[in-house]
C-alpha cells in the first residue's frame, strides 16, 4: 500500500498531474474506501478535522492549476499565434502580470507576427496593444515597452556599420550614466532598440562587445525591462532557456511554472532546436531529461511531443 | 469622392503602353500624350500599364517618364512620377522625402500618419522597407528630436483600431486629462501625446466631443489661443498637436487648407499641390474641391490654372476632373 501512497503522491508534485497513475490506483483500490481512507490520514494533503480528514485548500487550488496545464498547453497549442500572443498580452495588461511577458513577445516575433498579434488584439478587445501599454503601464519602461510593441522592424540583412558603431557608443555611455538618468528612459537607448531592425542590432551589439569588452546583455543585466529587451533581440534562444529553467525550480512562482508552457508552445515549431542546444549547454542536462523529471502525464508527453522527442 | 475622369472603356494596357512610348521617342516629349493617357487611368489600370510596359519594353515605366519629363519641367516631372507610383510606393516616396529634410514646421508626416487609414499606413510602411531597406519608424526616430521625436514615432508606429467600439468613461477622464495639461501649458505632457497617438480615431472624436461639451470650447480652437498667447510665436508643436486633431476631425478640411495655403503662398508651394492633388484625386478630392469653393469663392480648377503653367497645370487639372470648355 505504501508504493500505491507513494505513487498517488508522485502524481500530484511537479508540473501536471500523472492522470495514468491515478487511474490505476482508482482502478486497484475500488470498492476499498478504507485504503482511500488510509491515503487520508497520512497525506499532507489532508487535514484531520474532528471525525474526517479534511482536504487542504492550497491542495485543491493546486491540483485545479495541475489538471489545467494540459487543458491550457492543448487549447494554445490550437489557436492561432496571433490570437495567443494577442490573448497573452491582454492577461498581462490586465491582471498585472510580470512585464517581461510583453517584452518577450514584442522582441521575439517577426515584424508580421508581432503586427498579426496586434490585428488579432483589434478584433478580440477592440483597443489597439499601444494604447493599452502605453495606458496601463505606469512604471518608468512604459516608453520603452509602447515603443517595442509599436514596432515594424525592417526584417532584412542590410546594416549600416557607421551608425552601428555609433549606437554602440550611445548604449554604452547611457550604461555609464546609469547615476543620472536610468538607461531605460533615455531616448536614445529607447530609439535604438525600439526602431533599429534585428540584424542592425545584433551588429550593434558585436560593436558593444568589441568597445567595452562585456556583452551588453552582462551590462544591461541589472536593468528592468532593458535586460529583458537586450537579451531577447541578441539571443532569444538563450533568454529562452533560461526562462524554462526557472519553472524547474524549487522556489518556481505561478508565472515561472505558466512560462513553460509558454515557451514551449510558441517555440515549438520555430526555433525550439536551438533553444534545447543552448539549453543543454547551459545547464548541463538534456531539456528532454528535465521535462521528464518535473513534469507529469498527458502535460509532459504534449511537452515532450512539442519539444521534438 | 475620386475626380478623376477616364474613358470608358478603357483601352488596354498594351494600347496606352504603346501610346506612352510613341510619347517618348523622338525630338522632345509629348507631354499631353503622356498626360492623356496617364491622368485619365485608375491606379489599378495605372499598376496594370507599368507591368506591361516592363514586359514589353525591357525597363520601368517610371524611367522614360523621368528621364523624359524632368529635362522640361522638373516639377510636373514629379508629379507625374508620383502619380504612376502605388498609393503606398507614394505615401512610402513623400515620408523619406520629408524625413531627411525634417523640420519642426514640416506637417506633412502628420498628414500621412493620420490621414490615412491603419492599413493605408502599413502598406506604405512595407513599401518603405522594400524601398530604403530601413523602416519608417528608425528614419523618423533618427531625423527628429525631442518632443517632436516623442510625438512622431508612437504617430506612424502604432497599428491605430479602426473600429467604431467607444469607451465612453475613458473619452471623459482623457478630456479632462487634456484640459488638465493644456491649462497647465504642458502640452508635450506625455499624457497629451500617450492619447493623442495611441487611441483609436473614434475614441478621439468622442473624447474631442466630450472636451468641446464639457469645456466649452473645442480643442483645437484651445491650441490655437495658446500658440498665439505664447511668448514664441513659432509654438511649433502646438502646431503640431492642432494639424493631428484637425486632422482627426475632418481630413479633408484640413487638406483644403493646406492646399489653399500652398496656392496662396508667394510662388505657389509646387510639391505640395502635387502632394495633395496626387495623393488624393481618387480618394476624396471632390470633397475637397467642395470645400475649396465654400471657403474661397472660387473653383480649385480656376485658382490651378491661374497659379500653375503649362503641362504641370494640364496635368493637375486633368486630375482635379476638370472639363474642357
Amino acid at each position: 500500500m505504501a508504493e500505491e501512497h507513494e505513487a498517488l503522491t508522485g502524481a500530484f508534485s511537479g508540473l501536471g498531474v500523472d492522470e495514468s497513475s491515478l487511474l490505476s490506483v482508482i482502478t486497484q483500490w475500488r470498492k476499498q474506501p478504507e485504503k482511500r481512507q488510509g491515503f487520508r490520514s497520512s497525506s499532507p494533503f489532508f487535514k484531520p478535522h474532528g471525525s474526517f480528514e479534511r482536504c487542504e485548500d492550497d491542495f485543491v487550488r493546486s491540483l485545479k492549476v495541475e489538471f489545467a496545464r494540459f487543458k491550457n498547453i492543448t487549447v494554445l497549442w490550437a489557436m492561432h499565434p496571433w490570437e495567443r500572443d494577442a490573448r497573452w498580452i491582454h492577461h498581462v495588461l490586465h491582471k498585472a502580470h510580470p512585464f517581461n511577458i510583453v517584452v518577450e513577445i514584442a522582441c521575439t516575433r517577426s515584424s508580421d507576427e508581432l503586427l498579426g498579434a496586434r490585428k488579432a488584439y483589434h478584433a478580440l478587445f477592440h483597443h489597439s496593444i499601444e494604447e493599452d501599454v502605453a495606458y496601463r503601464v505606469k512604471e518608468n519602461y512604459c516608453n520603452l515597452l509602447v515603443g517595442l510593441v509599436s514596432a515594424y522592424r525592417y526584417e532584412g540583412s542590410r546594416v549600416d556599420d557607421d551608425v552601428a558603431k555609433s549606437e554602440a557608443k550611445a548604449l554604452g555611455h547611457a550604461i555609464k550614466s546609469a547615476g543620472t538618468e536610468d538607461p531605460v528612459e533615455n531616448y536614445e537607448v529607447i530609439r535604438i532598440l525600439t526602431t533599429r531592425s534585428k540584424a542592425h542590432l545584433k551588429e550593434t551589439f558585436r560593436h558593444y562587445n568589441g568597445l567595452y569588452g562585456k556583452s551588453i546583455e552582462q551590462d544591461f543585466a541589472g536593468e528592468s525591462c532593458l535586460g529583458e529587451t537586450v537579451q531577447c533581440l541578441g539571443s532569444s534562444a538563450s533568454y529562452f532557456s533560461k526562462v524554462i529553467d526557472k519553472a524547474f525550480r524549487e522556489e518556481a512562482d505561478k508565472n515561472a511554472k505558466d512560462a513553460l508552457t509558454r515557451v514551449v508552445v510558441s517555440r515549438s515549431d520555430v526555433d525550439i532546436e536551438e533553444i534545447k542546444a543552448v539549453y543543454e549547454q547551459q545547464h548541463k542536462a538534456k531539456l528532454e531529461d528535465k521535462i521528464v523529471k518535473n513534469t507529469r502525464g498527458n502535460y509532459r508527453d504534449a511537452l515532450l511531443s512539442l519539444v521534438g522527442v | 469622392m475620386s475626380t478623376l475622369t477616364f474613358p470608358s472603356p478603357l483601352p488596354s494596357p498594351a494600347e496606352d503602353c504603346e501610346q506612352l512610348h510613341k510619347a517618348f521617342e523622338g525630338w522632345g516629349t509629348n507631354e499631353g500624350l503622356i498626360i492623356s493617357v496617364l491622368a485619365h487611368r485608375p491606379a489599378a489600370h495605372r499598376r496594370e500599364i507599368r507591368r506591361v510596359y516592363a514586359e514589353i519594353y525591357g525597363e520601368d515605366l517610371l524611367k522614360p517618364l523621368d528621364k523624359e519629363l524632368t529635362r522640361d519641367f522638373e516639377v510636373c516631372a514629379r508629379a507625374v512620377l508620383l502619380w504612376v507610383l502605388d498609393a503606398a510606393e507614394r505615401d512610402a516616396v513623400l515620408a523619406n522625402e520629408v524625413v531627411r529634410k525634417w523640420s519642426p514646421g514640416n506637417r506633412v508626416l502628420i498628414e500621412i500618419a493620420v490621414v490615412r487609414k491603419t492599413e493605408e499606413l502599413l502598406a506604405a510602411k512595407r513599401a518603405y522597407q522594400a524601398r530604403f531597406k530601413r523602416c519608417l519608424e528608425e528614419d523618423v526616430a533618427a531625423h527628429t528630436h525631442d518632443e517632436y521625436r516623442k510625438l512622431l514615432v508612437p504617430l506612424v508606429s502604432t497599428y491605430h483600431y479602426e473600429g467604431a467600439e467607444v469607451d465612453k468613461s475613458l473619452s471623459k477622464s482623457e478630456a479632462k486629462t487634456l484640459h488638465q495639461k493644456i491649462k497647465d501649458n504642458d502640452y508635450s505632457h506625455e499624457e497629451v501625446i500617450r492619447i493623442l497617438t495611441t487611441r483609436s480615431k473614434a475614441q478621439l472624436l468622442a473624447t474631442f466631443n466630450e472636451y468641446h461639451n464639457e469645456f466649452k470650447n473645442p480643442i483645437n480652437k484651445v491650441f490655437t489661443a495658446h500658440r498665439m498667447l505664447d511668448a514664441d510665436p513659432k509654438n511649433e508643436f502646438l502646431s503640431a498637436l492642432r494639424a493631428i486633431v484637425r486632422c482627426i476631425i475632418c481630413p479633408e478640411r484640413y487638406l483644403e487648407k493646406v492646399i489653399r495655403l500652398a496656392i496662396n503662398k508667394m510662388g505657389t508651394d509646387e510639391g505640395a499641390l502635387s502632394r495633395i492633388i496626387t495623393t488624393r484625386a481618387e480618394v476624396d478630392m471632390k470633397q475637397i474641391k467642395d470645400l475649396y469653393y465654400k471657403r474661397n469663392s472660387v473653383a480649385l480648377d480656376s485658382a490651378v490654372k491661374k497659379d500653375t503653367t503649362g503641362d504641370f497645370e494640364d496635368f493637375l487639372l486633368a486630375l482635379v476632373g476638370h472639363e474642357e470648355a
